[in-house]
């Protein structure tokens, strides 16, 4: 999978540097002895963010699509799984607001259902990239050496494979002809998939972290005072090194979200009775210029999902960010 | 407003005749402020000095004094925003620059005006070598072929003593140690034979072996060229050999102004006082180093009164009341401080 | 500089090896029936089946198969599909369709993201800006199927600007729009890229040395800001033609293009297995290649990387 810059898109690099010339600088007068409460990195992040509109509008549909993927029947009460063929295609209308799909099925429903698979799947799959990346990376950059090196290459060769070509490959082999999977095998192999394939670039980002603070005088210290190998990484390396893990991670929710209505959509990801948009896009594509409706429903929740946690994790990465302070 | 009137008095410098200044290089009561975010920074509060040809001029002060600040607004390339020119002129052959199109302020760079900086390193293209750095000059402001332009380039190495000038002319700048790198940024600004040098903090990133091969290359070049030369510096021991005349700066003002004799014998200014008790000395081995108590000022307030006066030995009550202006106290010679005289007639 | 290139090269290897022996052990030797599926929803006839253990040592150890099948590769041999076509004919006729829409797509990715990513780098804040962050967020948040639906729904079916299918001939102007869904994430991670370049390279010592200079701004911002700021953005774009080739499955399905990520898309659904394998062997060569070009790329534009 591609790895994304490290530029964020959300705002502008300031346009000054304070500390140049001509810096204002703090005195010892009693005018200025006004000094704030030394408040660190956290601190300053959870200030920033909170002026943020961004982040409240993204943090408010994330926590709608949750609610909705977890109670869906506080949304509608329509079936999602069956529906009458006289149904079939008719428009949104006051009985349904989406409308109904070729099989007769109410689109409402369906796009409220599918919040569930699709955010369930996404998540699932980074925890996955996370704990596998995130191991790895610690292990490479704190053991160094050989070790480091061999599992580099070992990313590599996973870097190497197109990811959609990887998907496509991993999901028709373990699917294979016989496509008696069970609902759950079928999403646990999309999960799998995602997170095979995800993994090298939390690696990479992981051990980069470590590597940066490796050296930390702290760290130093900690050893010299006769802490362990695992006590060093869970108390010291870990909560250093999160940060741009758990950023990384809320953007990948939103790639995953739309990796896998890829995947729905080639036909290879997640498959009927589950319902997801993935899925209902697939299945619209055939229609878009009688019932553009198919299309648009799903695909603007999907958009406005992806977004969400896109945006929720630029916001988040900018505030962390001290060099943009 | 009297402020004003007493600088220009000074400005007509060591002759004191009044006569309009046809001065090569002139600077009178420049104004500066940083605005930011969290508010407006007075940073130059009326600066004036001069330099004529062939003659050195060395601008002393701590971090956050103005000296540099004030050598970019000559230059013009300050970053605006969040700097602003609020008050002053900077004439250059009396002509006042802050009020020329930006075209003619570009042309006087480099051919009227040269800088140097601290840090010849990142001050210099890293993905060009420095034969296209000095050759550019020749190639883009006087129309020269590449030929010659090359030629003329290795001319310039040559003179600021590179060795195997012609080789080096294809290297980059990484590749060269400290010393020679701060050469070739000399030898590029000097280029198209400017009028005037400004070098900012030339020697501070460097040894201080090549620091004194540096400041003598300096000065054999201002010789030779008849080059006034501005030395904008916080090292006392580097003004010393080089500079005629020097202009200490605290808080975005001249505090004193002298010729260098005068200066290191009978400093009229309590910050100068100071700055030269606080260098260390071979007769005072094994005593305490002496410093100035205290901080420089926050330039988004600055106390009233004189801006030295929480660090003064010598405070006294009017001074926290009433700014100092800066007067001429004698033949070339110029302190702002209450008590100047009684400075620098004491024994 | 030769130490690095041979580094390089030596580091390709086993990544080639490993990943090309991944592939092959996915679609081959998972456990189960090797023919499982592999001729279509019918059982494979006999003769398929022994000709196939016989050619590829399928009774063999697994590394045993590998080998033979790259040694085959090396030689030319791809294989066969099951109504006997060569794989190498396939792939000869399908790539340099991908190819072509790989280069029209980094081609406008190049052009818009650069001068996207360049404008609002020199002037922040403005409209331009805001329009550009926004608009970047859109194109990298989308899957690419959306963006290619929403597109050829836009201009092929409602304005009729173009036809919403490629023609055989593939003439150029007929690649546009997929040219822009193909590229369409990389455009807005080009675009920022060079705005972060460029803006932070503006307050950078040398572009202050350049004015102090007397060099007019054209020259400072077109010579020594640019061939500074756009050495992330080239090394970018050199990666982003490896992935494209490889991720055009999508976009060639959406606008019926027969390129190698339709062919293998087709054989992956016929389960023709060797067929995808090639395939994929092939753009994994081509994906390591041009990584180790835009190394090679980097050491070209960048002195200070020469000459470790």
């Amino acid at each position: 999978m591609s790895d994304p810059s490290t530029a964020s898109i959300v705002s502008t690099p300031p346009s000054t540097n304070p500390n140049e010339v001509g810096a204002p600088t703090d005195a010892g007068l009693p005018g200025n002895a006004r000094k704030e409460k030394p408040r660190g990195l956290l601190g300053d992040a959870w200030r920033d963010l909170r002026r943020k509109p961004l982040f409240w509008i993204s943090a408010f549909f994330i926590l709608i699509f949750v609610v909705m993927a977890a109670f869906p029947s506080l949304f509608t009460s329509g079936d999602a799984v069956n529906g009458t063929l006289a149904n079939s295609r008719v428009g949104p209308s006051g009985d349904a607001w989406f409308g109904y799909d070729v099989q007769g099925r109410d689109v409402f429903a369906r796009t409220i259902y599918g919040a569930r698979a699709s955010i369930v799947v996404a998540l699932l799959s980074v925890m996955g990239t996370l704990l596998i990346g995130g191991t790895l990376g610690i292990i490479a950059g704190y053991r160094g050496g050989w070790v480091d090196a061999l599992l580099s290459r070992f990313a590599d060769i996973f870097f190497g494979l197109p990811f959609v070509l990887g998907a496509i490959v991993i999901l028709t082999t373990f699917n294979g002809a016989d496509s008696s999977n069970s609902e759950w095998q079928i999403m646990a192999l999309v999960i799998m998939s995602l997170s095979v394939l995800g993994w090298p670039v939390v690696m990479r980002l992981m051990r980069s972290s470590v590597l940066a603070t490796k050296e930390a005088d702290y760290i130093v210290a900690a050893r010299a005072l006769g802490a362990g190998t695992g006590r060093i990484i869970l108390k010291h390396l870990l909560p250093n090194c999160l940060a741009p893990l758990l950023v990384y991670g809320t953007i990948l929710v939103g790639s995953f979200i739309g990796a896998e209505a890829t995947l729905s959509f080639l036909g290879i990801g997640l498959k009927t009775p589950v319902v997801s948009w993935g899925i209902m896009i697939s299945e619209a594509q055939n229609y878009i210029r009688v019932s553009p409706y198919l299309l648009f429903f799903p695909a603007a929740f999907l958009v406005t999902a992806v977004l969400s946690f896109v945006m929720l994790g630029e916001t988040v990465r900018e505030a962390l960010d001290p060099k943009l302070r | 407003m009297s402020d004003i009137l007493v600088s220009e008095q000074s400005a007509t410098g060591a002759d004191g005749s009044g006569r309009p200044s046809g001065r090569l290089l002139e600077v009178e009561d420049l104004r500066v402020e940083f605005r930011t975010r969290d508010g407006v920074a007075k940073v130059i509060n009326g600066v004036t000095y001069h330099v004529d040809a062939g003659e050195t001029l060395a601008v002393l002060g701590e971090s956050g004094s103005g000296k540099s600040v004030t050598a970019q607004t000559i230059m013009g390339i300050l970053d605006t925003p969040p700097g602003f020119v609020t008050g002053g002129q900077v004439r250059f052959h009396g002509k006042d620059m802050l009020k020329m199109s930006a075209e003619e302020r570009r042309r006087i760079r480099g051919e009227g005006i040269a800088m140097i900086f601290q840090d010849a390193l990142s001050a210099l293209n890293p993905v060009f070598t420095v034969g296209f750095q000095i050759a550019e000059q020749f190639r883009v402001r006087r129309g020269m072929s590449r030929a010659d332009a090359k030629k003329r380039a290795i001319e310039m190495l040559d003179q600021v003593k590179i060795p195997n000038a012609k080789g080096r002319y294809s290297n980059y700048p990484h590749q060269f140690s400290g010393g020679m790198r701060q050469r070739a940024m000399i030898a590029m600004s000097l280029a198209l034979d400017p009028e005037v040098l400004i070098a900012d903090e030339p020697t501070t990133a460097l040894d201080v072996t090549v620091q004194a091969q540096i400041m003598d290359l300096l000065a054999e070049l201002q010789r030779e060229r008849r080059m006034g030369l501005i030395l904008i510096t916080h090292d006392l021991g580097v003004v010393a050999d080089v500079a005629d005349r020097i202009a200490v700066m605290y808080a975005g003002r001249i505090v004193e102004e002298a010729n260098v004799y005068d200066l290191y014998a009978k400093p009229a200014h309590p910050y100068t006082l100071g700055l030269l008790d606080s260098i260390p000395r071979m007769d005072e081995k094994g005593q305490q180093l002496r410093t100035i108590k205290g901080l420089p000022p926050n330039l988004m307030n600055i106390p009233p009164g004189c801006p030295f006066n929480p660090r003064c030995p010598m405070a006294q009550p009017v001074c926290r009341e009433k700014l100092p202006p800066l007067l001429q106290i004698g033949s070339g010679r110029a302190s702002a401080c209450h008590f100047a005289e009684e400075l620098v007639n004491r024994d | 500089m030769g130490r690095y290139l041979l580094r390089r090269l030596l580091q390709l290897v086993p990544v080639f090896i490993g990943t090309t022996f991944l592939i092959y052990w996915l679609v081959w030797s998972v456990p189960g029936d090797p023919f499982a599926g592999k001729c279509g929803d019918r059982r494979c006839p006999d003769v398929y089946i022994n000709m196939m253990t016989e050619k590829y040592q399928l009774d063999q150890p697994i590394w045993v198969q590998y080998a033979t099948y790259m040694k085959n590769l090396f030689q030319g041999d791809f294989g066969t599909t099951f109504n006997n076509r060569e794989v190498s004919d396939i792939i000869a006729t399908a790539y340099p369709n991908t190819l072509k829409l790989a280069v029209v797509a980094l081609s406008i990715e190049a052009i818009i993201g650069l001068t996207a990513g360049v404008l609002t780098g020199l002037r922040r804040n403005g409209f331009l800006d805001n329009l550009v962050l926004v608009s970047s967020l859109f194109l990298i948040a989308l899957p690419v199927f959306v963006v290619g639906f929403v597109l050829q729904w836009l201009f092929g079916v409602t304005w009729q600007i173009v036809t919403p299918t490629v023609s055989s001939e593939m003439r150029f102007t007929e690649l546009i729009i997929p040219g822009f869904v193909l590229g369409s994430a990389s455009t807005a991670y080009v675009a920022r890229v060079a705005r972060t370049s460029i803006a932070e390279n503006r307050r950078a010592d040398y572009v202050r040395t350049a004015i102090a200079k007397g060099l007019p701004m054209r020259r400072v911002v077109g010579v020594h800001l640019l061939r500074n700021s756009l050495i992330p953005v080239v090394t970018l774009l050199g990666t982003d033609l490896g992935a494209l080739m490889g991720g055009a499955i999508i976009t060639e399905g959406i606008f019926g293009i027969n390129g190698i990520g339709r062919e293998a898309l087709r054989a992956i659904v016929t389960k023709q297995s060797s067929t995808v394998v090639s395939i994929v062997v092939v753009l994994v060569l081509v994906y390591l290649f041009m990584n180790l070009l835009v190394d090679l790329l980097y050491a070209a534009l960048d002195p200070r990387i020469r000459y470790e």
